[in-house]
């Protein structure tokens, strides 16, 4: 029997295959006694064996689409594998206890993993705490005959279905077969609904329940328009989402045409269409989707993907990379984002009640400020190569602005006198993403050359609603009123003082918000790469008048988001 | 049997890196490798048994091989570490 499950649309695109459940297996181990001890040890010996094999099959899957250096992890866990001492150990408790190898290799990983947690250094050693575990759930997997969910090693089309998937899930994931995912928990700001649209494939999340309600053997139809799941679906349902597939496929094939086409409404105002990225590899996509800036480069992941502070070097490389990938095509790399709900283990920051409204971003930055001089030297060392814009996050007020931007000049003096080159024309801006600043943007405005408005933040601070609470999730409205005024008095702070305003949160590439933002005169528009043509294509049927009055209907008239929405369905169908 | 001592001069001590390429040195020898510290001593192929000395900077080490090879494997081992700048 069909039946259909709602979660929140978090990529675009309809798929169907098999279902692959992502989900831990029970790996309890039992005691039991043993009289062929030689066996047990001939199957241990097997077991880490046929880890090891897996693991350089995984190794070579994400050095390949990922990197060799994500890959390198794997190194470590292939290491752990091949311990000599974790052998002999393991050994003698079966010879000793006389016991079945899968309780000793637990009791003997147990030592490990409890002697690496108790020592100094804690983040470093958590972390190999963290490679022994993995490596053996792999090992007790295999003694104890259930499968392990390996996404690296899947061969056949699967519809990937999870709890929730972490960094290191969507690492393996191997594209050619895996066709879409649907998760129990999530936004559309969370990891695994970012990384389903990097992927360009179809992804529901926030289903609370797909877990229980889809088993191993069902074939699946994923409508990522929707957000909806059919579980096992008629013959007639197949034909229908396949009419619909392609439907997008056609629509998908009217985008790619407008990749090099400039972006501008009806009436043949322009704006710009930027695209968001982590890293240099996301370049390629703000390519092949006809990106016309980059207005958002995270630099964090310079940080989180290492076990200790990047050196000035590795990030000048990666950010010449970005620039000289880019072009004369302008680049924002917004300065160190840490904190909040982006930890870095080697930094050792103290846990907080609560941390978005702690110790974060620009408060660490100017806090040590050896840290953020690394960045801004290595920047301005790369400002050579492209068009370089710099952005500070999470500035609250003018004095915390000025510092970082005083740091800036210092550094930039330095490099000059050290007969370094640097470019002359570093346009420096903020994000808006406090309120405060929101407010008082027209002090800002005198003094900054660009805003770029970080939506999710924005949202998530004017309507005290924590964005990764499902309870209280009701609370994202992007469309609210209230986020539209402060959004029109930024965007009028800038054009006053002859400066443009950009927004780089999700709501730039939503279909509902752009026809507003367009009403607003929003200059800058950056998204998930894989929204700019869809954007694109929208623009062309937008008035930019039209919009104007929209958007002024909307502000003046409205008193709730959904008032919004359904204004904006009226102007534009 | 071949024996030589240092002193840790690495800011992470033997830890991370550092521990790593010890271990893939010592593992291309037959010779059986110890690492020994404060009287404790584990086997140099070990990377659990080698990161679990919490081996700091500034701390004596010494570094015993023992085996066919043990002449090789004592230069090899040498080598890393003064390439490295880990030990004197």
């Amino acid at each position: 029997m069909t039946s259909k499950v709602s979660g929140i649309a978090a990529s675009d695109g309809i798929a169907q295959a098999k279902a692959y459940l992502l989900i831990e297996p029970d790996l309890t181990v039992e005691k039991t006694s043993v009289t062929d001890t030689s066996l047990e040890k001939e199957r241990l010996s097997k077991a880490i064996a046929e880890s090891k094999e897996q693991l350089a099959k995984i190794r070579a899957i994400a050095a390949e689409s990922l990197g060799e250096e994500e890959a390198q992890v794997f190194d470590a866990h292939a290491m752990v594998l091949s311990d000599p001492d974790l052998n002999d150990q393991t050994h003698a408790v079966i010879d000793n206890e006389k016991v079945n190898a899968d309780f000793a290799f637990k009791q003997v990983t147990d030592t490990f993993i409890a002697m690496f947690e108790g020592m100094e250094d804690n983040a470093y050693m958590q972390e190999r705490a963290a490679d022994i575990r993995d490596v053996r759930k792999r090992v007790l997997a295999r003694l104890l005959n259930v499968t392990l969910p390996s996404p690296a090693t899947i061969e056949e089309e699967v519809i990937i279905i999870a709890e929730d998937l972490t960094p290191s899930d969507t690492a393996q994931l191997n594209k050619k077969y895996v066709k879409a995912f649907v998760t129990n928990i999530g936004g559309r700001t969370s990891h695994s609904a970012i990384m389903a649209r990097s992927l360009e494939i179809p992804a529901i999340v926030g289903t609370k329940n797909i877990t229980e309600l889809v088993s191993e053997e069902d074939y699946l139809i994923v409508d990522g328009l929707e957000g909806e799941v059919f579980i096992n679906p008629s013959e007639e349902d197949i034909s229908t989402f396949d009419k619909k597939a392609e439907e997008f496929a056609q629509l998908k094939q009217e985008w790619d045409r407008l990749k090099d086409e400039p972006s501008v409404t009806k009436d043949g105002k322009h704006v710009e269409l930027a695209a968001n990225i982590g890293t240099p590899k996301d370049l390629e996509g703000v390519n092949n989707n006809g990106g016309e800036a980059v207005g958002l480069y995270r630099t964090e992941f310079l940080y989180m993907d290492s076990s200790e502070l990047p050196s000035e070097d590795d990030q000048y490389n990666a950010y010449k990379k970005v620039l000289e990938g880019m072009g004369d095509r302008p680049v924002v790399v917004r300065t160190m984002d840490i904190g909040g709900d982006k930890e870095l283990p080697y930094l050792e920051l103290p846990k907080e009640m609560n941390p978005f409204l702690g110790y974060r971003a620009i408060r660490v930055s100017l806090d040590q400020d050896d840290i953020f001089r690394t960045q801004l030297r290595a920047l301005l060392r790369a400002s050579v190569h492209g068009t370089l814009r710099i952005m500070f996050p999470m500035i609250a007020t003018l004095p915390e602005f000025r510092e970082a931007k005083a740091i800036l000049d210092e550094e930039k003096a330095k490099l000059i006198e050290e007969g370094t080159a640097v470019s002359e024309s570093i346009e420096v801006g903020i994000m808006i993403e406090i309120p405060a600043a929101a407010v008082l943007a027209d002090q800002f405005a005198k003094e900054v050359d660009f805003f770029s408005i970080g939506t999710n933040d924005l949202i998530q601070y004017t309507m005290a609603a924590d964005r990764m609470n499902e309870r209280v999730s009701y609370l994202y409205q992007p469309y609210n009123p209230s986020i539209l005024r402060l959004i029109k008095g930024v965007i009028d702070a800038a054009h006053n003082e002859g400066k443009w305003a950009g927004m780089c949160g999700e709501m730039a590439g939503d279909q509902i918000a752009v026809p507003l933002l367009v009403g607003l005169g929003l200059d800058e528009f950056s998204m998930s790469a894989t929204s700019i043509l869809k954007t694109r294509s929208l623009l062309k049927k937008l008035d930019s008048n039209e919009m104007k009055e929209l958007s002024a209907k909307a502000l003046s008239e409205c008193s709730t988001s959904e008032e919004v929405v359904a204004l904006v369905n009226h102007y534009v169908s | 049997m071949e024996k030589r001592e240092y002193s840790v001069t690495a800011e992470t001590g033997i830890h991370a890196r550092p521990a790593t390429l010890l271990v893939q040195t010592a593992s291309k020898y037959n010779s059986d490798i110890t690492l020994e510290y404060k009287g404790k001593s584990v086997n140099l192929k070990s990377i659990m048994g080698v990161m679990s000395l919490g081996v700091g900077k500034g701390a004596d080490v010494s570094i015993t091989a023992e085996g066919a090879d043990e002449a090789e494997a004592i230069e090899g081992i040498d080598q890393t570490i003064k390439n490295e700048g880990m030990a004197e």
